[in-house]
């Protein structure tokens, strides 16, 4: 085990992600206690990065762009469980707090963006909600267009499937994000406006997604 | 009738879409700062995380491609790195760092481990290209201004302390493995190395340099 000042010492190399394994070890277990190794930590990091800029930038392959985003996407954890006891039966006391949670799912979404992005002046958490047909729950359209479908029963996707929502405007239908479901009730925030007048609806895609919806419907909203 | 309280809130950040963010705030993404992306990248906007590539893929696959050598070792650490950003932006303290640091600590990270794994670590991996790729990106001239200014500061560092500072940062090399290359006690590569790094780190501050904005 190094002595304290050598300890300190390390802080250099593990800034470069050059310590040995037991030095990083005992590094690590000094850190967290060395308020001025964190300090000094944070400033050879910002040295070490500068060193990131010295080879010449090369133009990544286009190719591994997708491959990021489309990874990505495909983990996108845009589903979350909002019930969890009573999973048996999706009586109207289910569909009824469909509203509650949507507005609750809502509001965090509202809240998000304005903490994300600070020229939201206002929060805008005024929607409206249509129900679904093919499936319990409804959707939440804001003012903005911003939007989040909730719904309940519908379980996780088959294998090698994912649900797909997309916006329908027109007849015509576009991409809204994919989400795997699950037990109980789910509250997807989709990743496109919904205009109003516009509908919601969902299918069952190959995993990954696709550009067009490939199958019926299994759960369509009124007109937002 | 249900209550509120039969319905558990979404634990979860539940959100994000930058097409609605785009339409609600009327600003593109490409004005918001690398900290507000990484924060709409929390709430998994894949546009945000998107925009963070386009401004830091360049710089990330250059650095790769100088640990690794490899084109295809290369794009598998660049993708790494950007997941691991997709997946850890929750955990991304401002306060501690600055987004880009960030960003570049886990490409180099990743690029060092994979270096390490593969063994592919040439005998003379530092030497600076002598003949760069002719061409090779329409990179922005704040980077070869600021890239410039990296090489100078090095430049005036003891050679002793440059060289221990570019095995282990270009080369991957681990300080008991810069040791070994040099012929020099471990203690000395130690000193060396944070000598170096902390005497960059004034070269850099004195010289006044930022990095630069990417866009």
């Amino acid at each position: 085990m190094p002595e304290e000042a050598d300890l300190h010492e390390l802080v250099a190399a593990y800034a470069l992600n050059a310590l040995d394994d037991d030095d990083r070890a005992a590094f690590e277990e000094h850190l967290a206690t060395c308020e001025r190794c964190a300090a000094q930590l944070a400033e050879l990091r910002d040295a070490a990065a500068a060193l990131a800029y010295v080879p010449e930038t090369a133009a990544p392959p286009a190719a591994l762009r997708s491959r990021i985003l489309e990874t990505a996407r495909a983990e996108r954890p845009n589903v979350v469980p909002i019930h969890r006891a009573g999973r048996r039966s999706w009586g109207l006391g289910a569909v009824a707090a469909a509203a509650v949670a949507a507005a609750v799912a809502l509001a965090i979404w509202n809240v998000s963006l304005h903490n994300s992005l600070d020229d939201q002046r206002n929060a805008n958490k005024t929607f409206t909600t249509v129900t679904l047909k093919g499936a319990q729950g409804n959707l939440a359209v804001a003012d903005s267009g911003g939007a989040v479908l909730f719904t309940c029963g519908i379980g996780r996707a088959p294998s090698g499937k994912t649900y797909e929502a997309w916006v329908i405007t027109g007849g015509k239908a576009s991409r809204a994000g994919q989400f795997q479901g699950g037990q109980g009730c789910v509250a997807v925030p989709l990743a496109r406006g919904v205009p109003s007048g516009s509908a919601v609806a969902v299918t069952v895609e190959p995993a990954g997604g696709s550009d067009q919806p490939t199958t019926r419907p299994i759960i369509k909203s009124e007109p937002a | 009738m249900s209550t509120l309280a039969d319905v558990s809130p979404p634990e979860a950040a539940v959100v994000g879409s930058a097409d609605v963010g785009r339409e609600a705030h009327g600003r593109p993404l490409g004005q918001a700062t690398d900290q507000e992306l990484l924060s709409l990248v929390a709430h998994s906007d894949d546009l945000a995380l998107a925009e963070l590539y386009d401004r830091y893929g360049g710089v990330a696959y250059g650095l790769a491609l100088r640990i690794l050598r490899d084109d295809a070792l290369a794009q598998d650490a660049v993708q790494d790195a950007f997941l691991a950003v997709w997946r850890s932006a929750a955990g991304f303290l401002p306060e501690r760092a600055k987004a880009s640091t960030w960003i570049l600590t886990l490409v180099h990270r990743r690029a060092v481990d994979l270096v390490r794994r593969e063994q592919r670590r040439r005998t003379e991996p530092l030497e600076p290209d002598q003949h760069p790729a002719a061409g090779p990106t329409d990179e922005e001239a704040a980077v070869r201004f600021y890239r410039r200014a990296v090489q100078t500061a090095l430049e005036q560092l003891p050679a002793d302390q440059r060289q221990a500072i570019e095995l282990a940062y270009y080369g991957g090399l681990s300080q008991s493995e810069v040791a070994e290359r040099l012929g020099q006690p471990l203690g000395t590569i130690k000193s060396r190395t944070f000598a170096g790094l902390t005497h960059l780190r004034e070269l850099l501050r004195e010289a006044g340099v930022e990095e630069p904005a990417l866009s």
